[in-house]
């Protein structure tokens, strides 16, 4: 019993150089490189979905998908180079209190700007208009909502988009699991017959090698989603990103972008409402 | 306040969780007492099984078995546990493979509850059981398990609150109970989020502060005085 004191010490001490390798290690994030046009801020966290193929994903320790593409090309415009971008994962629920913290300077995550959540947070964009779809088997009948009546629909738990089929048809039956990744998989499986949500998301998960040939996007958008920039409502960088995103739908980067990330299995984006309108959400 | 639990039918959400808890509570306490039965026997095999389950289940995360009996044997082996015809398929289905998973899993506590039961019964008492003449089984059920259960009523309590907690899992798949509602509430109302919680902590405090309270009651009351 004499030895704990020394041990106590010893757990102490393990303890702070835990919390002291913690600390260094965002110091060491924080320090890369001055910012030349960032508001004396050095580099720049930006908030991405770490799961969503085509869109935004993690693989291996490379970040692939339009919203990182997008985040890059606008990081870019604001003067900041690849390296000073940091990515961190926001996953949906999380998005707004990430903003508000400052845990993140801005969020790409197919993130749709709404009224309600624009009480808490600021939108730079549209930088893309997405619309709610189905994702069904390649030789499936299904050609919209209406074809739905008795069949068994798929979306994420506490997601909109599939509330709103299920109000415009009452036959339908939805199932909800925590990712798409699982619906998209009972799909494949047949267990199912319809996934749900915006359709450029249906178009990265059908572009994935896994299912090629197997899925397909119906084609028939029945909503509007403006994905926006998410940014804290103290953020000065509102207006220079609109700049920025209405330059890169300018010059045909968008559409590469968009091609390069999703259109595998043949997506477009809805010629009505792209390109998007940047601006008008600025706190 | 009540709009709020209203709007996100957050009653329907908790009578969703009690009836999770007490389906899965009911079967889990059959189970397990089977599980229990078979590592007490005298039969190497059934010994072998009993261990064998309860070390692979109790071992296992919860969510992993959930999404194993939804997406696993449901989706790839398509063993469906409503009819496909049925209106409610979907619901039924996921909260019956919800309450399968759920008892699965805590058959396993159930059955090393027991056990620790039996374990306060003097060998004696088997053995004086058995020099009369009761087989296994008798001396199983007259004699063991009454007393194995009144040894094991805290266990017992305490595997039944965890398993009232351990519903909120299922959301995984798509039971609308309380932290499915919950979710969406996060979605939708950022703003209300801390209250959200607050409501969800009150809530299962309401239901499982009475078991706690009704587990130490009983012990005390139903301990086999020796």
């Amino acid at each position: 019993m004499k030895h704990t004191p020394f041990r106590l010490a010893a757990v102490l001490a393990a303890g702070a150089l835990v919390l002291s390798a913690c600390g260094s290690e965002d110091g060491g994030d924080d320090g890369e490189g001055a910012s030349p046009g960032g508001g004396g801020e050095d580099g720049l966290t930006i908030g991405i979905k770490f799961d969503q193929p085509g869109l935004g994903l993690k693989s291996g320790d490379e970040y692939v998908g339009m919203d990182v593409d997008v985040a890059l090309a606008v990081a870019e415009k604001l003067g900041f180079s690849e390296d000073q971008v940091t990515f961190k994962e926001s996953p949906s629920a999380q998005r707004e209190t990430m903003l508000e913290t400052n845990q993140v300077d801005m969020i790409f995550a197919t993130y749709s700007i709404t009224d309600t959540r624009k009480e808490k947070v600021q939108f730079a964009g549209p930088y893309f208009v997405a619309g709610q779809d189905l994702l069904v088997s390649a030789d499936s009948d299904i050609t919209g909502p209406e074809d739905l009546d008795g069949k068994l629909l798929c979306s994420v738990t506490g997601s909109t988009s599939a509330e709103n089929v299920k109000e415009e048809v009452p036959g339908v039956q939805l199932q909800e699991y925590g990712t798409y990744s699982e619906c998209v998989e009972q799909l494949s499986n047949g267990t199912i017959d319809a996934v749900t949500t915006d359709d450029v998301i249906l178009a990265g998960f059908a572009a994935q090698d896994t299912y090629a040939g197997k899925l397909k996007v119906v084609g028939a958008p029945f909503s509007e989603e403006n994905y926006g920039v998410g940014l804290n409502k103290e953020s000065e960088l509102c207006e220079d990103i609109n700049t920025a995103l209405t330059e890169l739908w300018e010059d045909g980067t968008m559409e590469q972008i968009i091609e390069d990330n999703v259109g595998a299995a043949g997506y477009t984006p809805n010629p009505e409402t792209n390109p998007a309108e940047a601006g008008g959400h600025c706190a | 306040m009540f709009e709020l639990i209203e709007e996100y039918q957050l009653l329907s959400a908790f009578w969703m969780t009690i009836k999770l808890a007490a389906f899965s509570a009911v079967i889990s306490l059959v189970v397990g007492t089977v599980v229990a039965i078979m590592r007490l026997s005298p039969v190497k095999i059934f010994q072998s099984v009993g261990t064998a389950y309860v070390t692979l289940l109790r071992n296992t995360p919860l969510t992993l078995i959930v999404i194993l009996c939804s997406l696993g044997i449901w989706g790839q082996l398509n063993i469906d546990l409503a009819s496909r015809e049925s209106s409610t398929f979907l619901v039924d289905n996921n909260f019956r493979w919800a309450v399968a998973g759920l008892s699965a899993y805590h058959a396993a506590f159930v059955c090393e509850a027991l056990r620790s039961g039996v374990n306060t019964i003097p060998l004696g008492q088997a053995e004086a059981a058995r020099s009369i003449g009761l087989t296994f089984a008798q001396s199983m059920r007259q004699v063991i398990l009454p007393q194995a259960f009144r040894g094991a009523i805290t266990p017992l309590g305490n595997v039944l609150i965890a398993l009232t907690k351990n519903t909120t899992v299922v959301a995984a798949i798509g039971v609308a109970e309380t932290a499915y509602r919950m979710k969406a509430l996060a979605e939708f109302e950022p703003a209300l989020l801390m209250v959200g919680f607050a409501i969800v902590a009150l809530g299962f405090v309401i239901l499982t502060l009475p078991m706690g309270m009704l587990t130490s009651y009983l012990s005390g009351r139903l301990a086999v005085k020796r």
